[in-house]
């Protein structure tokens, strides 16, 4: 298989301008002729279906959710990145692709993430422009504020509900065409698999949640914008219904799923408190602003935090990385309160986690201040842990937060499979093996609103106005096999639930495909994981049946992909003899303990392709090419 | 601790439903109401009995998805707060926990605690947005906005449409809901273009959708989980008044 990407001649900062001309256009009148499916109503997916529809395609939109205004997004906190400059502090289209580059740990595509760097600037605009209430001086213009892996301030937020405000401008937009007509909106949908005639995407089958009946849907290209994968782990901060079936069912289809290994930890979350939980819960990046990140110097101190005098503390990471002290990526900053817990330096109940103080921020600047900035998360701490974060440091640990892996795309955002595209954090390509902070939210509309508007018209020009009737036979053998299927899961009636084998296989991804991997441990992982396969398919019990609303058979239907996917982790995890950003081989490390990348034989993006139910993925390579940035071993000291 | 939960049980939209009773021993008061109901349901899924369905998502207070009167209140006890954010700290050891789906119109129950909200839904495609397309918009610093204005915005825009206002009012009115939207666009200067249609569509779909009346007794805004201000009906209603009987007004053919 050969692995286009597509990137335009040129120089870098040409490219998509270039492209962009060459790109085949559609006539107005002739738009209106092309059915274009939108799975997820995210920022990218209601971002591309709302100005795909304004442009004249026809849309259908899905999501699983009740209302397209619940998808995930909604709940990134932070902000979103855009090189504006309007801090005069030194910011620019080439140092938000660099950092962007260097954050992930030099294993993205330089083309995208420039094109990435390049929109970010129109997003804000756009953003304003639908009333998204950003943060503001008392001049009136907006604020920024600094962020994880940048030396510049050009995070804009609205206050810690930044993903809410830029999802629900997004379903604005969306509700305007479903108003006229544009865009016809399922909600309470789930797409099952993908209908593909000729080797071209050509419509979904579906599920409605509501009656459990299998619908098929034609159109000339479909979209996927389903998010990440983080629910593999079972504990994650995923939604409870983030789930990674359209993708999966699209790779079983033939679509290459690229870098399954580079899964995101993030630093500030609230720990772990008991066997009960269902999700893991982040407290914002930005935090780290003002939070200084310590723990003990000593071992196994059980003194309360204010009880342990300023020279026992040890602020590691201002220790460690003077120059981007508690702000260095997500990353580094996991890795190191991995270490100083695996020391026995961990603080809580548990051990495993370290504090996020926040008394100097409130000496230096008051409690106002930082209430403006902060309040609500703090609030949320407090709702949650029962501690008063104005009065007592926060505790934190690292969680699966993100998944840089996801469906291989071109630069035109489509996948092997022609007429299928992938965007936001469906696809793996701009953030390499890390992703930098406030940076998924710039990924997920830069590819809805200013990149899949312009690509998908260059296939569409070349496809005839046909669409592949509901009784083609493609449909329906898709139908049949996802009827089966849901059939076979409400007859197997074992003993376990689902949420038990869900749980089960998050631990074995947690311990051995998570913050640190060994060849020993995932060698582990892969028997565990094959040994739970075999247990849901003769054990999983899942009551009522398929022709109803049933939410056990939801989430048995997505676990069975989350288990498949979770081996297929473990195999590239396994492969990759290197450490890259969120992916780290103990067995690859420099001397200080950071990641060691293998650039001579791992620069490459591994694209996996399914060759059937019991065979192993077979590993394709894209090679990356850096001609604009040098490789250099990371450092934030 | 221990609870006892009397649960509303109603396989679908005909059948009548009724309370259900369930005895939870041994709960951890760190776990949130949502992880208490999680708990119940593998119970209950391992005595091969079918789980209580309920709407939830992100769990974090935000998406706006779960939604159920607990002992009589929308989202709970606590103030501002969902009720996946509510945590079982605040309930007594030995306590009787009622717990129902929202209770309105507008809302029809689907199963247990789930209800269809789409009438929300329908309320913002009226109009709930200002109509711009995809490019071709003014650079984000070209209209400065008063800091106090983006802040007032803000607070309105902050309602995750989560259908409480609704639930607390006695006439299941959807006012706050709807004077949120109309108030964070009225507030901006980009938004002041549509302010008049906006709120004559908006507040007609309202009503069409059976919507009640409002009364100013404002357990909206008491129950609201993210403290919505009743200031939003107010200018709602300045809106719509201003959309009446404005001097403004050009008749477009």
């Amino acid at each position: 298989m050969n692995l286009d990407s597509k990137v335009p001649e040129g120089p870098i900062a040409e490219k998509w301008t270039k492209h962009k001309f060459n790109l085949k256009l559609v006539n107005p009148a002739n738009k209106r002729k092309y059915d274009i499916i939108v799975v997820g109503t995210g920022l990218a997916g209601a971002s591309a279906a709302a100005s795909l529809a304004e442009l004249g395609y026809n849309v259908k939109s899905f999501c699983f959710q009740d209302s397209p205004r619940r998808a995930h997004s909604i709940a990134a906190q932070g902000g979103i990145n855009a090189a504006k400059n309007y801090q005069n502090d030194g910011d620019s289209v080439f140092r938000l692709f660099y950092d962007t580059v260097k954050g992930g740990d030099y294993r993205s595509r330089e083309a995208n993430v420039y094109r990435l760097s390049e929109v970010s600037v129109n997003i804000i605009d756009q953003c304003v422009a639908q009333g998204v209430p950003f943060a503001r001086e008392y001049g009136g213009l907006l604020a920024n504020r600094s962020f994880g892996g940048a030396q510049v301030s050009r995070t804009f937020y609205a206050r810690g509900q930044t993903g809410q405000q830029l999802l629900l401008g997004a379903y604005g937009a969306l509700s305007r065409q479903i108003a006229n007509g544009k865009v016809k909106m399922y909600p309470r949908t789930e797409m099952l698999d993908l209908v593909m005639v000729d080797g071209k995407a050509r419509g979904i089958v579906t599920r409605n949640l509501l009656t459990g009946e299998i619908e098929s849907h034609n159109g000339h290209a479909v979209i996927l914008a389903t998010g990440g994968y983080g629910n593999v782990f079972f504990l994650s901060t995923n939604a409870m219904g983030s789930n990674a079936t359209a993708a999966w069912r699209a790779h079983k289809k033939g679509a290459l799923f690229a870098n399954p290994c580079y899964t995101q930890i993030h630093p500030t979350c609230i720990p772990v408190s008991g066997e009960y939980q269902s999700k893991l819960t982040l407290m914002s990046e930005s935090l780290r602003n003002d939070g200084r990140v310590w723990v003990p110097k000593k071992e196994d101190d059980n003194r309360t935090p204010k009880d342990i005098p300023e020279d026992e503390r040890d602020y590691y990471l201002e220790r460690k990385y003077p120059s981007f002290g508690n702000l260095v990526p997500r990353d580094v900053a996991s890795r190191n309160a991995k270490a100083v817990c695996d020391e026995g330096r961990g603080v809580g109940k548990t051990g495993l986690a370290v504090y996020l103080d926040f008394a100097d921020a409130i000496k230096r600047d008051g409690e106002e201040l930082i209430s403006a900035k902060y309040g609500n998360l703090f609030e949320m701490y407090e709702k949650i842990t029962g501690d008063n974060p104005y009065k007592t440091p926060m505790m934190i640990y690292p969680a699966v937060h993100y998944t840089m892996g996801g469906l291989w795309v071109d630069y035109n955002l489509m996948t092997n499979i022609p007429g299928l595209y992938s965007l936001g954090e469906c696809n793996f390509s701009d953030h390499g093996a890390n992703r930098l902070g406030a940076s998924a939210l710039m990924q997920g509309l830069a590819d809805g609103y200013f990149v899949i508007p312009y690509t998908i018209g260059d296939y569409l020009a070349g496809t005839s106005y046909e669409k592949t009737p509901l009784t083609h036979e493609a449909f329906k053998t898709a139908e049949n096999k996802v009827k089966d299927l849901m059939k076979k899961l409400v007859s197997i009636k074992g003993t376990q639930t689902v949420d038990q084998l869900h749980k089960k296989l998050g631990r074995v991804m947690w311990d051995k495909c998570g913050m640190s991997r060994t060849e020993e441990g995932l060698k582990e992982a892969r028997e565990e994981v094959k040994k739970i396969k075999e247990e849901f398919w003769n054990d999983v019990k899942v009551l009522g049946t398929d022709e109803e609303l049933n939410q056990t058979l939801e989430k048995a239907s997505r676990l069975a992909d989350f288990i498949e996917l979770g081996a297929l982790m473990i195999e590239d995890a396994l492969t990759r003899n290197e450490s890259a950003g969120g992916h780290f081989r103990e067995e690859y490390q420099t001397p200080e303990g950071e990641a060691k990348r293998d650039d001579e034989n791992y620069s490459y993006v591994a694209a996996w392709e399914y060759t059937g139910e019991n065979t192993a993925e077979k590993l394709h390579q894209e090679s990356l090419v850096f001609e604009n940035v040098k490789l250099t071993q990371r450092s934030y000291k | 601790m221990n609870v006892t939960l009397k649960i509303w049980r109603q396989k679908n939209a005909s059948d009548k439903g009724k309370f259900e009773t369930y005895d939870m021993k041994d709960i951890n008061t760190h776990m949130s109401f949502l992880e208490m109901v999680d708990v119940l349901n593998e119970k209950l899924e391992q005595e091969g009995i079918e789980p209580v369905h309920f709407d939830h998502d992100c769990r974090e207070g935000i998406c706006g998805s779960c939604a159920m009167y607990i002992n009589g209140r929308p989202h709970g006890p606590q103030k501002g707060t969902t009720a996946c954010q509510l945590h079982m700290r605040h309930f007594n050891d030995g306590e009787t926990i009622v717990v129902e789906p929202w209770r309105a119109k507008a809302f029809p129950v689907i199963k247990d605690l789930m209800v269809d909200r789409t009438a929300f839904d329908r309320i913002i495609q009226a109009g709930g947005y200002i109509s711009v397309n995809t490019g071709g918009v003014p650079d984000a610093n070209e209209i400065p906005v008063p800091k106090a204005m983006a802040d007032e915005a803000f607070n309105a825009a902050a309602c995750i449409g989560c259908g409480a206002c609704v639930a607390a009012c006695k006439n299941a009115s959807a006012m706050l809901f709807v004077g949120a939207k109309i108030s964070q666009l009225a507030l901006l200067p980009q938004g002041q273009v549509e302010h008049q249609q906006r709120a004559e569509r908006m507040i007609a779909q309202m009503d069409a959708e059976g919507f009640g009346a409002c009364s100013n007794t404002g357990a909206c805004s008491a129950e609201c989980p993210k403290e919505i201000d009743m200031a939003s009906i107010a200018r709602m209603n300045r809106e719509f008044l201003k959309a009446k009987v404005g001097s403004d007004q050009i008749e477009v053919e």
